[in-house]
């Protein structure tokens, strides 16, 4: 059990919740285990080597089958709970102890990180059930196994973590596991380019994660939740300041905002099912589990909460626009999320109106996004790995089930009444319209244009006429792919019903607190009904642009100035370019200048100088001994007139 | 007392021939009689500082010195043998290729 530290007051105006986990019992005694077994998994698969080629991938999938089997039965066991008392730790062992300074490897298991335990472990069970086919044919199956476990096993430490460097162990597992995998395919230069894209870029949020960490401790003297929790009230603004805006750029690089969005598009370089992994249950939602987390950090420093908002309604817009004119399906998929990930950033900048609503959309994002990516993969499964959607078009009929279970995740997304996605989508509207107008405008926005591009990606790719490259036959995928795509559509279609009766904001009620309602100008059915309205204009113009005509099967060259900067990435790369890279390297450049003309020439210089010294003075030795005898006749003479000098 | 003075004078005068020799003459065995007169102009000093202190620690000096003289003589001579056989010259000017 985690040492109980002394309960503070209430800090500030919001009432921010103790973590202050009580003892595991029973089934909830095993939570190391759902960690330890996809780790168990990738040690025998990546220490195994060959001789695990046969059976690993089943290895792989059941470490993380069991995992999520005992993560449903852990959170039978919380339900079972009081209330207040749905907060359990389980101390492993001492980590770190120097002097009064310990950290415990300890794990909290509490209503967020139920949630995300089931999402992580459900949706990487499917991802891993799919990738048995999807990977079929890849000699180094077992290898990619082995990374996929060790993925999931650091995003479970990263949400079971109760301190702040354990989470940071998981962060730096997470950010080496992705890496891996999208430089999977490590023949290909754009893959491996990509994985070091991703991990340079990881590697700047890891600062600002880091350094919050170093200035928790040098504030409140630990790094646990409990500890940072119940001083954080006390701990002067500027400092919970910085402490949030460091973890806010921590969040940024994980989760893809901007400006640390760049690699996101690019780590598409990976299979498909690595997409699915990144995108929806893991990696990119540890940026927002960051910062709802952190709740407490947040609610005591109301400028880095307002810049959580700013980040999040750029990358929301961003990664929208960016969705629209990309061909590729994955990178579509991939703006996508950007933009969703900003949706879950804005309720979570939101404070206590929106937490709930973040992890909310956090996860019928997972469901639906996992499955659209599944999808897409399924979709180049059956066209020979082309991702161009114009070289698509009418596959809605050779591929029902895959068309029929992406209808389900592309209805979902768009917010169309009843799915998942309409209702967690809606709520964070709700909560940012009556958080200040600019941001719900910003969201509303957001939503039309999500419907635009996902409109188009569903026009291009399964109705219209076929566009096939020749010689491609589009067929269905095998079961074991359509399987995890059938339950995840269905998750899409339901995970809506979390919010019923308000049960999601009630679970989480002891992590975040309990939700603050504004006082909205209008009723809550006016704003969902603009909401819907806003997302049947975006759905129309794509009909109009895109269903009505006949899609070229070469992308037009001559386009507005916007579709250009968006099928650039709107700039992310050069800008990185223009700021960073060519800054840094002008500056190495510099110093290697300095380094070899100021440095070595001293240094080189002085050896010159006294080589060329000695060069003349040893001509002193010539050779003939008779000089030699001078010499030693004309130091004594100097030394006798020294002494007579001396005792004159 | 007796005025020392003159064997002192002596001293010095033998001394500096032998110096003088020493750095003027090139027949490596004339160098070395050089050496030979100035180890002795020091002896006589020696001895001559003993006879004024009126003790035996210069005359000790001076026996040690002799001693020395005659091995330097013995590795001395046996130098300039060898050096002699192998270039027919006993200058100790030619003898001047270990150098820069």
């Amino acid at each position: 059990m985690i040492a109980t530290l002394p309960l503070a007051a209430e800090g500030g105006h919001h009432s921010v919740p103790l973590v202050d986990p009580g003892a595991a019992d029973g089934v909830l005694g095993l939570v190391w285990l759902v960690i330890a077994l996809p780790l168990a998994g990738a040690v025998v698969l990546l220490v195994g080597g060959r001789r695990t080629d046969r059976w690993g991938h089943w290895l792989g999938t059941a470490t993380v089958a069991a995992s999520f089997a005992l993560s449903v039965a852990m959170l039978v066991a919380l339900l079972g709970r009081e209330e207040g008392d749905r907060q359990v730790g389980r101390h492993l062992w001492d980590w770190v102890s120097v002097g009064d300074y310990r950290v415990g490897m300890d794990l909290l298991y509490d209503p967020l990180s139920a949630l995300f335990l089931l999402l992580i472990t459900g949706v990487s069970t499917l991802i891993h059930v799919y990738s048995i086919g999807y990977m079929a044919h890849d000699a180094r199956r077992r290898r990619f196994f082995g990374y996929l476990n060790l993925f999931v096993a650091a995003m479970l430490l990263l949400v079971l973590a109760a301190d702040y460097l354990g989470v940071f162990l998981g962060w730096e597992g997470v950010g080496l596991a992705s890496y891996l995998l999208i430089g999977f395919w490590q023949h290909k230069p754009s893959a491996a380019a990509a994985a070091k894209k991703a991990f340079v870029i990881n590697r700047v949020g890891d600062i600002g994660m880091s350094l919050a960490i170093m200035l928790m401790f040098v504030t409140f003297g630990t790094t646990a939740f409990a500890g940072v929790s119940a001083a954080a009230g006390e701990a002067p603004e500027s400092t919970m300041t910085a402490i949030g805006l460091l973890l806010l750029l921590g969040a940024c690089g994980k989760s893809a905002q901007v400006p640390l969005q760049a690699w996101l598009l690019d780590a598409m370089e990976g299979p498909t099912p690595v997409s699915a992994l990144i995108h929806a249950a893991t990696m990119v939602t540890a940026g927002v589990y960051l910062v709802t987390r952190s709740n407490f950090v947040f609610e005591n420093a109301p400028v880095a909460q307002t810049a959580v908002v700013v980040v999040a309604c750029v990358t929301l817009l961003w990664g929208a626009v960016i969705g629209c004119a990309k061909d590729d399906i994955k990178k579509v998929l991939a703006g996508s999320t950007m933009s969703q990930i900003g949706y879950m950033m804005l309720a979570a900048g939101l404070g206590p109106a929106g937490y709930a609503f973040a992890i909310f959309h956090l996860l019928t994002h997972g469901f639906f996004k996992a499955n659209m990516f599944l999808g897409a993969g399924s979709v180049m499964h059956g066209t020979g790995d082309d991702v161009d959607m114009r070289h698509y078009g009418a596959l809605r009929r050779a591929m029902p089930v895959t068309f029929l279970t992406f209808a389900m995740g592309y209805l979902a997304i768009i917010g169309f009444p009843g799915f998942s996605g309409f209702w967690s989508k809606d709520k964070i509207v709700e909560a940012a319209i009556g958080e200040n107008y600019l941001v719900g405008a910003a969201a509303l926005v957001g939503a039309g244009v999500t419907a635009f591009y996902m409109t188009r990606l569903m026009l291009m790719t399964f109705f219209g006429e076929a566009r096939w490259e020749p010689g491609v036959h589009p067929h269905e995928s095998p079961k074991v792919m359509t399987v995890p795509l059938l339950v995840l559509a269905a998750l899409s279609v339901l995970g809506g019903l979390l919010l019923l009766g308000d049960w999601i904001v009630d679970w989480l009620t002891p992590v975040v607190g309990p939700v603050e309602h504004h006082e909205l100008p209008v009723p809550v059915w006016a704003i969902t009904l603009l909401v819907t309205a806003v997302v049947a204009v975006g759905v129309a113009v794509a009909v109009l642009l895109v269903g009505r005509r006949p899609v070229p099967r070469e992308a037009p060259r001559d386009v507005s100035f916007a579709t250009r900067a968006a099928r650039a990435d709107l700039y992310g790369d050069a800008i990185n370019h223009g700021l960073v890279v060519a800054p840094g390297g002008a500056l190495v450049r510099g110093l290697v200048a300095t380094d070899r003309h100021g440095v070595d020439g001293v240094v080189e210089g002085g050896s010159g100088l006294v080589g060329a010294l000695s060069d003349v003075l040893r001509r002193a030795q010539n050779g003939y001994v008779r000089t030699y005898a001078l010499s030693v006749l004309g130091g004594a003479v100097i030394v006798v007139l020294a002494m007579v000098a001396v005792s004159w | 007392m007796d005025d020392l003075t003159p064997y002192l004078v002596l001293s010095a005068i033998l001394f500096s021939i032998g110096a003088v020799g020493v750095l003027v003459r090139r027949n490596a065995i004339v160098v070395f009689m050089c050496v030979e007169l100035m180890l002795n102009a020091s002896n006589l000093a020696l001895v001559v500082f003993a006879k004024q202190h009126g003790n035996l620690e210069g005359q000790v000096a001076a026996f040690f010195v002799m001693v020395v003289a005659a091995a330097e003589v013995v590795v001395g001579l046996a130098i300039i043998m060898t050096i002699f056989r192998s270039r027919r010259s006993a200058s100790v000017d030619d003898a001047s290729l270990l150098k820069y």
